[in-house]
């Protein structure tokens, strides 16, 4: 049999991986043609790419994937006619292919209103990666950016322009709300006044009547005669299925567009079929990608005519979205008229949080609703609503959490029926997810490898992890949060164990509490864990092979397997001698240098075999290691403080680099950040820290558990008004506490928001003592800080150490042949990888 | 020294280090002309193995300075860059069943010196 593809996006990419996994190769011959140069990629994260993500690291699967999997795959050559009669198809390059059955997954374009100006030079759609290509481009030139279409591929493209650094970006919507078609009026104003204090300016009810400008865009001029000035536009205002091809074929399609499909995903001609955003199913087109693969699942069990035929019968249109930091999730129906329903609202315009649920008369189900700003609970309430489950006596529960008591609102997602869909990306049920728990798989990687719930958006993720646990109790075993199967024990537990019997290998643990020879994960927690509660030398005793590899060569591996250096320079201050000697270094040894986040200078493109050689230089000019590479302190960062500043009221600088000195080389469950403001202005950011300290006219505030990254969060006030040696000893408790009991690869702040009694807790422990550990815990600490030594000259002082960092084995100095760079404004760098 | 394994194909061992060079329970590049080779040592159990330096997730020459350890008893190396663990028994990706498996090579020691043998076509 042979299965020609006309198309390669995501659902037809998820086509082939199902229809491969249902006939053999010898069974089915599949070719796939794809219009775009690139092999299908994942439009659903398109924004990323303007995050940092490479065009590659969009991709479904690499181009080698189709062909070891037996898929001709033709790419940047579209079909241009499929001839019914004698069964074949011609591309644009010329091939002629014969089908037995033809799958069209043209999938769409976006729709461009006819709007005069258009044309113009700054105009952009946002679709392909070769459109955000252009808009990359162009976007250094403009300063104020304009979207028309404030749905939601509009406030994606909006998020495209603020990620490309114009600050200045504008919504124009013709509707007079944003969303219209999935959120209500309340939750559009909510979303827009969360938006707007994101930066992004938003118009409604704006019917735009022309693009300016001669040649290139100078602005927008509405219907109401009002103008915006703008040098960037970027049209998203909807889709338009792809059904040109079915068209000229003699298909029949919609009246506005689609290609028209049977529940089986036939168009007129049984033998095509048009899966995706094509297909018009119903007089209805699905622009998500879960209904896609869900049709693409229909084809592929019909094609291989498997004994239970599925069928397509509708998907549920529910989302959950990040929009520009904002969660947006609609479930059910969510306009469910009021007449048929009741509707219970939760509005909070202070943290811009607005909750509906629309639920029956008779308050037993939930029939849908709008979340936003706060989504946390959009799986709990589309299961709820789509298995019909039955409310609790006070409905609002399943909004709020139950209030006055600690038990938990519903029944949880252990209360579903079986066939309740978790994993809607790939179809998977409760029951399915259950039995594969049942079957032994009892981590959450057996359950995605087994079943694939969770390998597409991860959205469902927690409601996997519960069920894992909750099919784990059920069955009665006891849950414990162990490290992997070579070690039995809970973090916490397993230091302990390695402080009562004086372990200093990892050979010794795995002898003492282990079996087997141990992997990737637990060997870094074990040598993180002795050397938090030793502070030996890392690479002593064999235990080199068991630190993460940037521990292993203290430094930070980068793409192409070169390394990069990063000296202390303690609370960001550094003498214009010791400046000369980093450019010295830089120079000799061609190393690409950029200011790092912490007041640091990183060096990057160093080959292993001249680490030794670059900290050499370095120490003799009275650096040390800024350990960059490890699970440690990294920096403390500081304002100049009141050296300088007019405002400032203490000396931040001379306050960051004492502390920055005494945590030096301190190891913990993950990195530890610092740093000090000299006065409320807060210039050092101290509050996203993992301990941040602030001068007030008393003395110190000391804020513990702040995070930047992926997920901010401020630090919390631990203790105000503090002398600097109490700050101190608060921040000795606070590390070591830390340091004791936190699970492996948790920052403070996470491991804060875990702990039992938050805060309050905290603070009784490390303030009040409540406890009476915090005498044992500066000493430990105490202890540690004598024993600091910089561990890169013990490695230059050392000829059997400085030995290990060599590329091969057998040709000592030799560097790796493979490792390429290219140029940059004047700098080296990393050669981009496949 | 070549060691016949069926009638068209031989074996060429070829001196790599000694097996001292190695660290125990840890993982060393040996260059064989222009072929860089991942070699492990698992010194819990005496066991030697060797694959092809390159990670085939983003061919980056990586994978003798990745951790070594086991699954279920079955040898593996996970990549420094991604994480991504690879069979030293059979090359095949354990983290992700799509991913391109490692060419494996044999490994022999004989007085304190390490052999790795490269397949020859007759």
């Amino acid at each position: 049999m042979k299965i020609v593809i006309i198309g390669n996006g995501m659902v037809s990419y998820k086509f082939c991986e199902k229809i491969i996994s249902k006939l053999s190769a010898q069974a089915a011959e599949i070719v796939v043609f794809g219009e775009e140069p690139r092999p299908a990629y994942d439009r659903v994260h398109l924004s990323e790419f303007f995050a940092g993500k490479t065009a590659d690291d969009l991709l479904m699967a690499p181009a080698d994937w189709y062909a070891s999997n037996h898929i001709t795959l033709h790419l940047g050559d579209p079909v241009q006619q499929i001839d019914r009669n004698t069964k074949t198809v011609h591309s644009y390059k010329g091939i002629t292919e014969a089908y037995d059955y033809l799958v069209i997954a043209t999938g769409s374009s976006a729709f461009v209103p006819p709007i005069p100006g258009v044309d113009k030079k700054g105009v952009f759609i946002y679709r392909t990666i070769e459109d955000l290509e252009l808009m990359r481009d162009y976007a250094p030139k403009a300063k104020r950016g304009v979207v028309i279409g404030g749905g939601l591929l509009g406030l994606e493209a909006a998020k495209a322009l603020l990620d490309l650094g114009i600050s200045d970006t504008h919504v124009i919507e013709f509707a007079p709300r944003l969303m219209p078609r999935q959120i209500d009026e309340s939750g559009s104003r909510i979303l827009e006044q969360q938006l707007k204090q994101l930066g992004l300016q938003v118009h409604t009810n704006k019917n735009t009547s022309e693009v300016i400008g001669e040649d290139t865009i100078t602005g927008l001029q509405f219907a109401d005669e009002s103008i915006l000035e703008a040098d960037m536009l970027v049209i998203s205002a909807g889709i338009k299925p792809r059904d040109e091809l079915a068209k000229l074929s003699g298909l029949e399609t919609g009246h506005r567009g689609g290609i028209v499909v049977n529940e089986y995903l036939q168009t007129t001609d049984p033998e095509i079929y048009a899966i995706g955003e094509c297909a018009l199913y119903h007089g209805m087109i699905y622009g998500l990608v879960a209904p896609g693969y869900e049709m693409a699942e229909v084809v592929a069990t019909h094609i291989a005519g498997e004994a239970q035929q599925k069928t397509f019968t509708g998907f549920d249109m529910s989302t959950k979205l990040k929009l520009i930091g904002v969660d947006v999730a609609s479930f059910g129906d969510p306009f469910v008229p009021a007449e048929t329903s009741r509707s219970i609202v939760f509005e909070d315009t202070m943290k811009g949080v607005y909750k509906r649920i629309s639920i029956t008369n008779d308050g037993k189900y939930l029939l849908g609703g709008i979340l936003i700003g706060d989504a946390d609970a959009y799986n709990m309430l589309l299961q709820t609503s789509k298995n019909k489950v039955i409310l609790p006596p006070n409905p609002e529960d399943v909004l709020l959490g139950a209030r006055g008591g600690s038990q938990e609102a519903g029944p949880g997602v252990l209360g579903l029926p079986d066939d309740a869909i978790i994993c809607s990306c790939e179809s998977v049920s409760k029951g399915a997810i259950c039995t594969a728990v049942e079957a032994g798989n009892e981590t959450l990687d057996a359950v995605k490898k087994c079943t694939k719930a969770g390998t597409c958006c991860g959205g469902c993720t927690p409601m996997v992890k519960d069920l894992i646990t909750g099919t784990m109790k059920a069955q009665g075993k006891y849950i414990r949060n162990v490290i992997c199967e070579h070690f039995a024990y809970s973090r916490q537990e397993l230091y302990d164990l390695i402080r009562i019997k004086d372990v200093r290998s990892f050979d010794e643990a795995l002898d003492h509490y282990g079996h087997g020879d141990g992997c990737e994960v637990c060997k870094p927690v074990v040598a993180s864990i002795m050397a938090s509660l030793w502070n030996d030398m890392i690479l002593d005793k064999g235990n080199d092979v068991v630190q993460d590899s940037n521990d292993r060569f203290l430094a930070n591996i980068q793409k192409g397997g070169t390394y990069s250096v990063v000296p202390r320079i303690p609370g960001g201050e550094i003498t214009p001698a010791k400046l000369l000697v980093i450019a010295q270094v830089a120079l000799k040894y061609n190393l690409y240098t950029k200011i790092t986040g912490g007041q640091r200078i990183d060096l990057f493109g160093a080959h292993l075999s001249d680490l030794p050689d670059i900290w050499e230089e370095l120490i003799a000019a009275g650096f040390e290691s800024g350990h960059a590479y490890g699970k440690a302190l990294r920096t403390v960062k500081s304002c100049v403080g009141s050296t300088w500043c007019r405002f400032g009221l203490h000396d931040s600088v001379s306050f960051a680099i004492q502390i920055e000195e005494r945590y030096r080389g301190l190891r913990a469950p993950h990195k530890i950040k610092s740093a000090v403001s000299g006065c409320i202005r807060e210039c050092a950011e101290a509050q996203s820290k993992d301990f941040g300290i602030i001068a007030t006219e008393k003395g110190w505030n000391l804020y513990v558990g702040g995070n930047g990254g992926s997920k901010p969060q401020h630090a919390i006030l631990l203790a105000a008004d503090l002398d600097s040696e109490t700050c101190i000893r608060y921040i000795d408790r606070f590390l070591m506490f830390y340091i004791k009991t936190a699970d492996p690869l948790t920052r403070t702040a996470t491991w804060l928001n875990k702990l039992d009694g938050g805060i309050t807790y905290l603070r009784n422990v490390l303030v009040n003592d409540s406890l009476g550990i915090a005498e044992e815990l500066e000493k430990e600490m105490q202890a540690l800080v004598d024993k600091y030594k910089c561990e890169w000259k013990e490695v230059v002082d050392n000829p059997e150490l400085r030995k290990r960092f060599n590329h091969f084995v057998n040709a000592p100095g030799a560097k790796d042949p493979t490792v390429k760079f290219d140029t940059m404004r004047e700098q080296k760098k990393a050669a981009e990888w496949k | 020294m070549s060691t016949a394994i069926s009638t068209n194909t031989t074996v060429e061992w070829f001196y790599a280090c000694n097996v001292i060079d190695v660290p125990p329970n840890g993982g060393v590049c040996v260059k064989y002309d222009d072929v860089q080779i991942a070699l492990f040592r698992f010194a819990r159990r005496d066991a030697w193995y060797a694959t092809q330096n390159m990670c085939p997730h983003r061919q980056q020459m990586a994978l003798s300075r990745g951790m070594t350890g086991t699954h279920d008893g079955e040898p593996k190396v996970a990549c420094p860059f991604h994480k991504k663990t690879f069979s030293l028994e059979d090359g095949r990706c354990l983290s992700d069943e799509t991913e391109c498996s490692l060419t494996t090579y044999p490994v022999r020691v004989e007085n304190e010196k390490v052999y790795i043998g490269i397949m020859q076509e007759a």
